[in-house]
Protein backbone atom coordinates (compact mmCIF):
# COMPACT_ATOMS: atom_id res chain seq x y z
CA UNK A 1 0.00 0.00 0.00
CA UNK A 2 1.15 3.32 -0.75
CA UNK A 3 -0.05 5.83 1.66
CA UNK A 4 0.65 9.97 0.26
CA UNK A 5 1.76 12.52 2.63
CA UNK A 6 0.84 16.19 2.77
CA UNK A 7 1.25 18.98 4.99
CA UNK A 8 4.35 21.27 5.48
CA UNK A 9 3.02 24.46 3.46
CA UNK A 10 2.98 26.58 6.36
CA UNK A 11 6.19 25.43 7.57
CA UNK A 12 7.78 26.12 3.92
CA UNK A 13 6.01 29.14 3.84
CA UNK A 14 7.38 30.40 7.16
CA UNK A 15 10.97 28.60 6.00
CA UNK A 16 11.33 30.80 2.75
CA UNK A 17 10.69 33.76 4.96
CA UNK A 18 13.26 33.48 7.47
CA UNK A 19 15.49 32.72 4.40
CA UNK A 20 14.26 36.39 2.62
CA UNK A 21 15.09 37.78 6.01
CA UNK A 22 18.61 36.26 6.76
CA UNK A 23 19.66 37.41 3.26
CA UNK A 24 18.49 41.18 4.10
CA UNK A 25 20.68 40.49 7.56
CA UNK A 26 20.92 43.12 9.62
CA UNK A 27 18.68 46.26 8.10
CA UNK A 28 20.45 49.01 10.08
CA UNK A 29 23.27 47.83 7.09
CA UNK A 30 22.55 49.59 3.50
CA UNK A 31 20.95 46.72 1.41
CA UNK A 32 23.99 45.68 -1.36
CA UNK A 33 22.75 46.39 -4.87
CA UNK A 34 23.02 44.44 -8.41
CA UNK A 35 25.36 47.28 -9.79
CA UNK A 36 27.42 47.19 -6.30
CA UNK A 37 27.50 43.26 -6.97
CA UNK A 38 28.88 43.58 -10.91
CA UNK A 39 31.10 46.29 -10.03
CA UNK A 40 32.89 45.28 -6.66
CA UNK A 41 32.27 41.42 -6.56
CA UNK A 42 32.90 40.81 -10.77
CA UNK A 43 34.71 37.66 -10.52
CA UNK A 44 32.14 35.94 -8.64
CA UNK A 45 29.59 37.57 -10.64
CA UNK A 46 31.59 35.78 -13.67
CA UNK A 47 31.90 32.61 -12.13
CA UNK A 48 28.32 31.99 -12.09
CA UNK A 49 27.76 33.45 -16.02
CA UNK A 50 30.32 30.81 -17.07
CA UNK A 51 29.11 27.52 -14.82
CA UNK A 52 25.39 28.55 -15.67
CA UNK A 53 26.88 28.90 -19.15
CA UNK A 54 24.42 32.52 -19.58
CA UNK A 55 26.38 35.55 -20.26
CA UNK A 56 24.37 38.39 -18.34
CA UNK A 57 26.23 40.49 -15.88
CA UNK A 58 23.28 41.88 -14.29
CA UNK A 59 21.49 38.78 -13.87
CA UNK A 60 24.71 36.54 -12.42
CA UNK A 61 24.56 39.15 -9.86
CA UNK A 62 20.95 39.33 -9.43
CA UNK A 63 21.49 35.34 -8.39
CA UNK A 64 24.51 35.87 -6.32
CA UNK A 65 22.34 37.97 -4.04
CA UNK A 66 19.56 35.78 -4.04
CA UNK A 67 21.97 32.66 -3.24
CA UNK A 68 23.56 35.13 -0.45
CA UNK A 69 26.72 34.21 -1.92
CA UNK A 70 26.09 30.22 -2.62
CA UNK A 71 27.69 29.99 -6.47
CA UNK A 72 26.84 26.77 -7.33
CA UNK A 73 23.06 27.62 -5.59
CA UNK A 74 23.15 31.20 -8.25
CA UNK A 75 24.75 28.82 -10.57
CA UNK A 76 21.58 27.11 -10.53
CA UNK A 77 19.08 29.62 -10.54
CA UNK A 78 20.84 31.49 -13.66
CA UNK A 79 20.63 27.63 -15.18
CA UNK A 80 17.24 27.54 -14.57
CA UNK A 81 16.14 31.26 -16.28
CA UNK A 82 17.45 30.53 -18.98
CA UNK A 83 15.03 27.80 -19.75
CA UNK A 84 12.50 30.39 -20.08
CA UNK A 85 13.87 32.12 -22.59
CA UNK A 86 13.25 31.29 -26.61
CA UNK A 87 16.31 30.70 -28.79
CA UNK A 88 17.01 33.58 -31.52
CA UNK A 89 19.66 31.10 -32.98
CA UNK A 90 23.66 30.57 -32.85
CA UNK A 91 25.63 33.71 -32.86
CA UNK A 92 29.12 33.82 -35.29
CA UNK A 93 32.35 32.20 -33.88
CA UNK A 94 33.85 35.14 -31.63
CA UNK A 95 37.31 36.07 -32.88
CA UNK A 96 39.71 35.80 -29.86
CA UNK A 97 42.78 37.25 -32.16
CA UNK A 98 41.28 40.34 -32.28
CA UNK A 99 40.43 40.66 -29.00
CA UNK A 100 40.46 43.52 -27.18
CA UNK A 101 43.56 42.11 -24.74
CA UNK A 102 43.21 43.37 -20.86
CA UNK A 103 45.90 40.33 -19.72
CA UNK A 104 48.41 38.34 -21.73
CA UNK A 105 50.71 36.16 -20.51
CA UNK A 106 53.26 33.84 -22.34
CA UNK A 107 54.65 31.21 -20.09
CA UNK A 108 56.87 29.94 -23.54
CA UNK A 109 57.74 33.32 -25.24
CA UNK A 110 59.81 36.14 -23.29
CA UNK A 111 60.03 38.20 -25.67
CA UNK A 112 56.52 38.28 -28.07
CA UNK A 113 54.88 40.72 -30.41
CA UNK A 114 52.55 42.71 -27.90
CA UNK A 115 54.62 41.74 -25.01
CA UNK A 116 53.55 40.41 -21.17
CA UNK A 117 50.44 42.40 -20.44
CA UNK A 118 49.93 41.64 -16.45
CA UNK A 119 46.39 43.60 -16.23
CA UNK A 120 44.48 43.49 -13.55
CA UNK A 121 46.26 40.03 -11.80
CA UNK A 122 46.57 38.77 -8.23
CA UNK A 123 49.48 36.94 -9.25
CA UNK A 124 52.25 38.62 -7.52
CA UNK A 125 50.14 40.08 -4.60
CA UNK A 126 51.81 38.41 -1.06
CA UNK A 127 48.04 36.96 -0.61
CA UNK A 128 47.84 39.17 2.60
CA UNK A 129 44.75 40.47 4.22
CA UNK A 130 44.85 44.21 3.56
CA UNK A 131 43.04 46.04 6.51
CA UNK A 132 42.79 48.88 3.93
CA UNK A 133 40.25 47.49 2.34
CA UNK A 134 38.63 47.72 5.86
CA UNK A 135 38.05 51.21 6.12
CA UNK A 136 37.28 52.08 2.36
CA UNK A 137 40.66 54.09 1.99
CA UNK A 138 40.62 55.86 -1.66
CA UNK A 139 42.11 54.02 -4.44
CA UNK A 140 44.19 55.62 -6.69
CA UNK A 141 43.57 55.99 -10.86
CA UNK A 142 45.06 53.18 -12.85
CA UNK A 143 48.50 54.16 -14.45
CA UNK A 144 48.63 54.77 -18.11
CA UNK A 145 50.77 54.58 -21.13
CA UNK A 146 51.15 54.66 -25.07
CA UNK A 147 49.84 51.19 -26.37
CA UNK A 148 52.05 48.78 -27.90
CA UNK A 149 51.59 46.60 -30.96
CA UNK A 150 48.68 43.98 -31.81
CA UNK A 151 49.03 41.16 -29.41
CA UNK A 152 50.31 38.11 -31.67
CA UNK A 153 48.50 35.04 -30.93
CA UNK A 154 51.19 32.23 -29.95
CA UNK A 155 50.32 29.50 -31.49
CA UNK A 156 50.47 31.36 -34.87
CA UNK A 157 54.39 32.11 -33.85
CA UNK A 158 54.91 28.33 -33.68
CA UNK A 159 52.73 27.07 -36.40
CA UNK A 160 54.89 29.23 -38.82
CA UNK A 161 57.62 26.57 -38.05
CA UNK A 162 55.04 23.88 -38.35
CA UNK A 163 56.30 22.95 -34.43
CA UNK A 164 52.64 22.71 -33.67
CA UNK A 165 49.83 21.11 -34.65
CA UNK A 166 47.25 23.79 -36.63
CA UNK A 167 44.19 24.89 -34.31
CA UNK A 168 41.10 22.19 -34.11
CA UNK A 169 39.44 20.60 -36.68
CA UNK A 170 36.84 18.47 -36.42
CA UNK A 171 36.54 15.30 -38.61
CA UNK A 172 35.10 15.94 -42.78
CA UNK A 173 31.55 16.15 -42.32
CA UNK A 174 31.07 16.79 -38.34
CA UNK A 175 28.18 18.57 -37.82
CA UNK A 176 28.60 20.77 -34.29
CA UNK A 177 26.52 18.96 -31.71
CA UNK A 178 24.85 21.70 -28.88
CA UNK A 179 24.58 19.86 -25.60
CA UNK A 180 21.54 22.38 -24.54
CA UNK A 181 19.66 20.22 -27.50
CA UNK A 182 20.45 16.42 -27.91
CA UNK A 183 21.05 14.29 -24.88
CA UNK A 184 25.04 13.39 -23.90
CA UNK A 185 26.21 10.54 -25.67
CA UNK A 186 29.81 8.80 -25.89
CA UNK A 187 32.34 8.79 -26.89
CA UNK A 188 31.79 12.26 -27.39
CA UNK A 189 33.00 14.58 -30.39
CA UNK A 190 35.50 17.46 -29.22
CA UNK A 191 33.12 20.50 -29.68
CA UNK A 192 30.84 19.18 -27.65
CA UNK A 193 33.58 17.72 -25.13
CA UNK A 194 34.56 21.69 -25.07
CA UNK A 195 31.13 22.98 -24.72
CA UNK A 196 30.46 20.43 -21.59
CA UNK A 197 33.59 21.95 -19.94
CA UNK A 198 33.23 25.55 -20.41
CA UNK A 199 30.09 25.17 -18.61
CA UNK A 200 31.98 22.51 -15.86
CA UNK A 201 33.07 23.02 -12.53
CA UNK A 202 35.75 25.03 -12.15
CA UNK A 203 36.82 22.84 -8.52
CA UNK A 204 36.25 20.01 -10.75
CA UNK A 205 37.79 21.05 -13.40
CA UNK A 206 40.90 22.36 -11.18
CA UNK A 207 41.16 19.29 -9.28
CA UNK A 208 41.45 16.87 -12.05
CA UNK A 209 43.76 19.08 -14.35
CA UNK A 210 46.21 18.84 -10.74
CA UNK A 211 45.67 15.28 -11.31
CA UNK A 212 47.37 15.25 -15.01
CA UNK A 213 50.03 17.35 -13.56
CA UNK A 214 51.07 15.10 -10.58
CA UNK A 215 50.82 11.75 -13.32
CA UNK A 216 47.90 10.95 -13.74
CA UNK A 217 47.84 11.65 -17.22
CA UNK A 218 50.13 13.42 -17.69
CA UNK A 219 50.73 16.00 -21.24
CA UNK A 220 54.17 18.14 -20.36
CA UNK A 221 51.86 21.21 -20.31
CA UNK A 222 53.47 24.89 -20.86
CA UNK A 223 50.94 28.00 -21.14
CA UNK A 224 50.92 28.68 -24.69
CA UNK A 225 49.53 32.08 -23.43
CA UNK A 226 46.44 32.97 -21.67
CA UNK A 227 44.95 36.35 -22.71
CA UNK A 228 41.72 38.03 -21.25
CA UNK A 229 39.18 40.69 -22.89
CA UNK A 230 36.82 41.90 -24.93
CA UNK A 231 35.53 40.21 -28.11
CA UNK A 232 32.58 41.25 -30.44
CA UNK A 233 29.42 38.94 -30.90
CA UNK A 234 27.76 38.60 -34.26
CA UNK A 235 24.68 37.20 -35.40
CA UNK A 236 23.92 36.20 -38.72
CA UNK A 237 20.13 38.43 -39.92
CA UNK A 238 18.38 36.38 -42.65
CA UNK A 239 16.04 39.35 -42.96
CA UNK A 240 18.88 40.96 -44.08
CA UNK A 241 21.27 39.27 -45.44
CA UNK A 242 24.40 39.75 -43.25
CA UNK A 243 26.08 39.53 -39.77
CA UNK A 244 25.26 42.24 -36.96
CA UNK A 245 27.52 42.76 -33.68
CA UNK A 246 25.49 42.63 -30.63
CA UNK A 247 27.88 43.53 -28.43
CA UNK A 248 31.10 43.10 -26.83
CA UNK A 249 31.63 40.20 -24.16
CA UNK A 250 34.62 39.23 -21.84
CA UNK A 251 36.32 36.15 -22.06
CA UNK A 252 39.29 34.82 -21.09
CA UNK A 253 41.16 31.92 -23.64
CA UNK A 254 44.49 29.14 -22.72
CA UNK A 255 46.45 28.03 -25.35
CA UNK A 256 48.00 25.39 -23.85
CA UNK A 257 50.93 23.36 -25.46
CA UNK A 258 52.23 20.11 -24.59
CA UNK A 259 54.69 17.60 -25.10
CA UNK A 260 55.42 16.34 -28.85
CA UNK A 261 53.58 13.38 -30.73
CA UNK A 262 54.91 12.18 -34.31
CA UNK A 263 54.15 9.11 -36.32
CA UNK A 264 55.66 7.60 -39.68
CA UNK A 265 53.74 10.06 -41.47
CA UNK A 266 53.99 13.36 -39.75
CA UNK A 267 57.23 14.44 -37.74
CA UNK A 268 57.01 15.54 -33.99
CA UNK A 269 55.07 18.68 -32.98
CA UNK A 270 53.97 20.10 -30.22
CA UNK A 271 49.95 18.79 -29.45
CA UNK A 272 47.10 21.46 -27.68
CA UNK A 273 44.58 21.88 -25.45
CA UNK A 274 41.91 24.84 -25.60
CA UNK A 275 40.45 26.23 -23.08
CA UNK A 276 37.45 29.08 -23.46
CA UNK A 277 35.66 30.42 -20.49
CA UNK A 278 32.87 33.57 -20.28
CA UNK A 279 34.27 36.37 -17.91
CA UNK A 280 38.00 36.62 -15.94
CA UNK A 281 38.75 33.48 -15.12
CA UNK A 282 42.15 32.26 -15.81
CA UNK A 283 42.16 29.43 -13.47
CA UNK A 284 39.23 28.08 -14.72
CA UNK A 285 40.73 28.61 -19.10
CA UNK A 286 43.76 27.10 -17.68
CA UNK A 287 41.99 23.88 -16.14
CA UNK A 288 40.04 23.68 -18.97
CA UNK A 289 42.74 23.82 -21.48
CA UNK A 290 44.54 20.33 -19.55
CA UNK A 291 42.14 18.44 -19.32
CA UNK A 292 40.72 19.04 -23.16
CA UNK A 293 44.08 17.86 -23.58
CA UNK A 294 44.02 15.20 -21.68
CA UNK A 295 40.88 13.72 -23.52
CA UNK A 296 42.23 13.92 -26.47
CA UNK A 297 43.16 10.19 -25.98
CA UNK A 298 42.10 8.51 -29.31
CA UNK A 299 43.50 11.44 -31.83
CA UNK A 300 47.04 10.21 -30.43
CA UNK A 301 46.22 6.61 -29.96
CA UNK A 302 47.23 7.63 -25.61
CA UNK A 303 45.95 4.81 -23.32
CA UNK A 304 43.79 5.81 -20.93
CA UNK A 305 45.21 4.96 -17.12
CA UNK A 306 44.11 8.21 -15.55
CA UNK A 307 40.46 10.15 -14.18
CA UNK A 308 41.45 12.87 -16.27
CA UNK A 309 41.38 10.89 -19.73
CA UNK A 310 38.28 9.33 -19.55
CA UNK A 311 35.60 11.19 -20.74
CA UNK A 312 32.25 9.64 -19.89
CA UNK A 313 33.73 10.11 -16.23
CA UNK A 314 34.97 13.58 -17.09
CA UNK A 315 31.68 14.98 -18.63
CA UNK A 316 29.34 12.90 -16.85
CA UNK A 317 30.63 14.75 -13.56
CA UNK A 318 31.76 18.20 -14.66
CA UNK A 319 27.70 19.77 -14.38
CA UNK A 320 27.66 21.05 -10.63
CA UNK A 321 23.71 21.72 -11.27
CA UNK A 322 23.18 17.62 -12.04
CA UNK A 323 25.64 16.93 -9.55
CA UNK A 324 24.43 19.14 -6.89
CA UNK A 325 20.97 17.94 -7.83
CA UNK A 326 21.76 14.49 -7.04
CA UNK A 327 23.69 15.26 -3.90
CA UNK A 328 21.55 16.75 -2.34
CA UNK A 329 18.18 15.41 -3.25
CA UNK A 330 19.12 12.44 -0.60
CA UNK A 331 17.94 15.18 1.99
CA UNK A 332 14.52 15.31 0.13
CA UNK A 333 11.73 12.95 2.35
CA UNK A 334 12.75 9.45 1.43
CA UNK A 335 10.59 8.26 3.93
CA UNK A 336 9.06 5.25 2.28
CA UNK A 337 12.28 3.86 0.13
CA UNK A 338 13.79 3.82 4.04
CA UNK A 339 10.78 1.84 5.49
CA UNK A 340 11.42 -0.60 3.14
CA UNK A 341 14.97 -0.94 4.07
CA UNK A 342 13.87 -1.06 7.48
CA UNK A 343 12.01 -3.47 7.27
CA UNK A 344 14.78 -5.32 4.76
CA UNK A 345 17.05 -4.86 7.58
CA UNK A 346 15.00 -6.72 10.27
CA UNK A 347 13.95 -9.39 8.49
CA UNK A 348 17.45 -10.22 7.64
CA UNK A 349 18.61 -10.01 11.39
CA UNK A 350 16.01 -12.68 12.40
CA UNK A 351 17.08 -14.67 9.78
CA UNK A 352 20.71 -14.44 11.04
CA UNK A 353 19.41 -15.16 14.60
CA UNK A 354 17.59 -17.86 13.49
CA UNK A 355 20.46 -19.24 11.58
CA UNK A 356 22.64 -18.50 14.55
CA UNK A 357 20.14 -20.63 16.81
CA UNK A 358 19.76 -23.23 15.01
CA UNK A 359 23.25 -23.52 14.30
CA UNK A 360 24.35 -23.32 17.91
CA UNK A 361 21.51 -26.13 18.85
CA UNK A 362 23.14 -28.29 16.26
CA UNK A 363 26.69 -28.02 17.82
CA UNK A 364 25.10 -29.08 20.92
CA UNK A 365 23.77 -32.08 19.25
CA UNK A 366 26.91 -32.82 18.17
CA UNK A 367 28.66 -32.84 21.24
CA UNK A 368 26.02 -35.06 23.14
CA UNK B 1 28.72 31.91 -41.71
CA UNK B 2 31.58 32.28 -43.71
CA UNK B 3 34.20 34.97 -42.56
CA UNK B 4 34.31 36.82 -45.31
CA UNK B 5 30.77 37.78 -46.20
CA UNK B 6 31.72 41.17 -45.05
CA UNK B 7 34.02 41.78 -47.42
CA UNK B 8 31.02 41.45 -50.67
CA UNK B 9 28.81 43.86 -48.67
CA UNK B 10 27.65 47.00 -50.95
CA UNK B 11 28.73 50.29 -48.97
CA UNK B 12 25.04 51.12 -48.24
CA UNK B 13 24.46 47.91 -46.35
CA UNK B 14 27.94 47.85 -44.58
CA UNK B 15 27.07 51.55 -43.60
CA UNK B 16 23.89 50.29 -42.22
CA UNK B 17 25.91 47.11 -40.52
CA UNK B 18 28.52 49.82 -38.82
CA UNK B 19 25.30 51.80 -37.36
CA UNK B 20 23.86 48.72 -35.74
CA UNK B 21 27.11 47.90 -34.48
CA UNK B 22 26.99 51.05 -32.84
CA UNK B 23 23.62 51.12 -31.53
CA UNK B 24 23.88 47.62 -30.05
CA UNK B 25 26.36 49.45 -27.61
CA UNK B 26 24.08 52.65 -27.19
CA UNK B 27 23.16 53.55 -23.31
CA UNK B 28 19.53 54.24 -22.81
CA UNK B 29 20.42 58.51 -22.08
CA UNK B 30 21.81 58.19 -25.64
CA UNK B 31 18.84 56.66 -27.03
CA UNK B 32 16.61 58.92 -25.60
CA UNK B 33 18.30 62.12 -25.95
CA UNK B 34 18.74 61.62 -29.88
CA UNK B 35 15.05 60.69 -29.84
CA UNK B 36 13.63 63.64 -28.17
CA UNK B 37 16.32 66.24 -30.30
CA UNK B 38 14.23 65.21 -33.49
CA UNK B 39 11.85 67.63 -34.03
CA UNK B 40 9.60 66.42 -36.39
CA UNK B 41 8.84 62.51 -35.22
CA UNK B 42 7.54 59.74 -37.22
CA UNK B 43 4.74 57.79 -36.12
CA UNK B 44 6.67 54.19 -35.13
CA UNK B 45 4.58 51.05 -35.34
CA UNK B 46 5.75 47.62 -33.58
CA UNK B 47 6.52 44.76 -35.75
CA UNK B 48 8.15 42.12 -33.87
CA UNK B 49 8.83 42.58 -30.17
CA UNK B 50 10.41 44.13 -28.48
CA UNK B 51 11.62 40.52 -26.99
CA UNK B 52 14.59 38.94 -24.80
CA UNK B 53 15.81 35.80 -25.91
CA UNK B 54 19.06 34.10 -26.35
CA UNK B 55 22.08 33.44 -28.30
CA UNK B 56 24.23 30.82 -28.49
CA UNK B 57 28.04 32.10 -28.46
CA UNK B 58 29.56 30.06 -30.73
CA UNK B 59 33.85 30.01 -30.16
CA UNK B 60 36.22 28.13 -32.22
CA UNK B 61 38.89 24.98 -31.60
CA UNK B 62 42.31 26.42 -30.86
CA UNK B 63 40.73 29.78 -31.20
CA UNK B 64 40.87 29.59 -35.25
CA UNK B 65 39.33 25.84 -35.59
CA UNK B 66 36.13 24.34 -36.03
CA UNK B 67 33.26 26.15 -34.10
CA UNK B 68 31.51 24.71 -30.66
CA UNK B 69 29.10 25.93 -28.38
CA UNK B 70 30.36 27.98 -25.58
CA UNK B 71 27.31 28.92 -23.66
CA UNK B 72 24.62 31.43 -24.55
CA UNK B 73 23.67 35.05 -24.01
CA UNK B 74 20.42 37.17 -23.19
CA UNK B 75 19.79 38.99 -26.65
CA UNK B 76 17.28 41.72 -26.78
CA UNK B 77 15.51 42.58 -30.01
CA UNK B 78 12.87 44.68 -31.80
CA UNK B 79 11.28 45.59 -35.21
CA UNK B 80 9.90 48.39 -35.89
CA UNK B 81 8.20 50.30 -39.21
CA UNK B 82 7.59 53.87 -39.85
CA UNK B 83 4.71 55.64 -40.86
CA UNK B 84 6.71 56.41 -43.95
CA UNK B 85 7.23 52.64 -44.53
CA UNK B 86 10.56 51.97 -43.45
CA UNK B 87 11.64 48.96 -41.71
CA UNK B 88 14.02 48.94 -38.63
CA UNK B 89 15.62 46.05 -36.99
CA UNK B 90 17.37 46.67 -33.64
CA UNK B 91 19.43 43.80 -31.62
CA UNK B 92 21.62 44.02 -28.87
CA UNK B 93 23.25 41.33 -25.82
CA UNK B 94 21.27 42.11 -22.49
CA UNK B 95 17.48 42.13 -21.12
CA UNK B 96 17.05 46.06 -22.11
CA UNK B 97 13.77 45.97 -24.78
CA UNK B 98 13.64 49.77 -24.66
CA UNK B 99 17.36 50.00 -25.87
CA UNK B 100 16.56 47.66 -28.33
CA UNK B 101 13.20 49.04 -29.76
CA UNK B 102 14.95 52.53 -29.80
CA UNK B 103 17.80 50.85 -31.50
CA UNK B 104 15.51 49.77 -34.11
CA UNK B 105 13.87 53.24 -34.73
CA UNK B 106 17.03 54.49 -35.53
CA UNK B 107 17.67 51.98 -37.63
CA UNK B 108 14.32 52.74 -39.55
CA UNK B 109 15.71 56.56 -39.13
CA UNK B 110 19.16 56.12 -41.14
CA UNK B 111 17.37 54.74 -44.00
CA UNK B 112 15.07 57.76 -44.15
CA UNK B 113 16.70 60.41 -46.20
CA UNK B 114 15.23 63.11 -44.13
CA UNK B 115 16.30 62.10 -41.07
CA UNK B 116 19.94 60.59 -41.53
CA UNK B 117 22.14 63.02 -40.48
CA UNK B 118 20.54 63.17 -37.40
CA UNK B 119 21.59 59.20 -36.90
CA UNK B 120 24.76 59.66 -38.20
CA UNK B 121 25.47 62.18 -35.23
CA UNK B 122 24.11 59.67 -32.87
CA UNK B 123 26.44 56.77 -34.01
CA UNK B 124 29.62 59.29 -34.23
CA UNK B 125 28.78 60.05 -30.64
CA UNK B 126 28.47 56.50 -29.07
CA UNK B 127 31.89 55.66 -31.29
CA UNK B 128 33.37 58.35 -29.66
CA UNK B 129 32.70 57.28 -26.31
CA UNK B 130 33.28 53.62 -27.11
CA UNK B 131 36.58 54.73 -28.61
CA UNK B 132 37.42 56.88 -25.47
CA UNK B 133 36.68 54.11 -23.22
CA UNK B 134 38.78 51.10 -25.06
CA UNK B 135 41.10 53.72 -25.64
CA UNK B 136 41.63 54.31 -21.85
CA UNK B 137 41.55 50.62 -21.45
CA UNK B 138 44.36 49.72 -23.89
CA UNK B 139 46.36 52.79 -21.93
CA UNK B 140 45.63 51.12 -18.89
CA UNK B 141 46.57 47.58 -19.92
CA UNK B 142 50.20 48.60 -21.40
CA UNK B 143 50.89 50.22 -18.20
CA UNK B 144 51.37 46.82 -16.71
CA UNK B 145 53.59 45.87 -19.65
CA UNK B 146 56.39 43.94 -18.66
CA UNK B 147 60.16 45.86 -19.48
CA UNK B 148 62.69 42.98 -18.95
CA UNK B 149 66.59 43.69 -18.74
CA UNK B 150 69.30 41.45 -18.59
CA UNK B 151 71.17 40.69 -15.60
CA UNK B 152 74.70 40.26 -16.43
CA UNK B 153 76.53 38.38 -14.69
CA UNK B 154 80.29 38.31 -13.92
CA UNK B 155 83.34 40.55 -15.22
CA UNK B 156 83.01 39.92 -19.23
Amino acid sequence: MYVAVKGGEAAIANAHRLLADRRRGDRSLPSITIEQVVEQLGLAVDRVMAEASLYDRALAALAVRQARGDMIEAIFILRAYRTTLPRFGYSEPVDTANMKVERRVSATYKDLPGGQLLGPTFDYTHRLLDPSLIADETVPEPAVKEPGEHVMRVSDILDGEGLIEGDGRMPEGHVMGDLTREPMEFPMARDLRLQALARGDEGFLLALAYSTQRGYGRTHPFVGEVRIGEVEVELDLPELGFAVSLGVIRVTECQMVNQFKGSAKQPPQFTRGYGLVFGQSERKAMSMSLVDRALRTDEFSEDIVAPAQDQEFVISHADNVQATGFVEHLKLPHYVDFQAELDLVRCMRREYGAARTGGEDGMKEATE
Amino acid sequence: MDANKEQALPEAAAQRREGMRLLARATLAELVDAWEAIADRLDVAPVRGPETGLVMVRGRIGGGGDAFNLGEATVSRATVRLASGEIGHGQMLGTDKERARFAAIFDALFQTEKHRPAVEALHRQIAARIDAEDRRRAEETAATRVDFFTMVRGDD
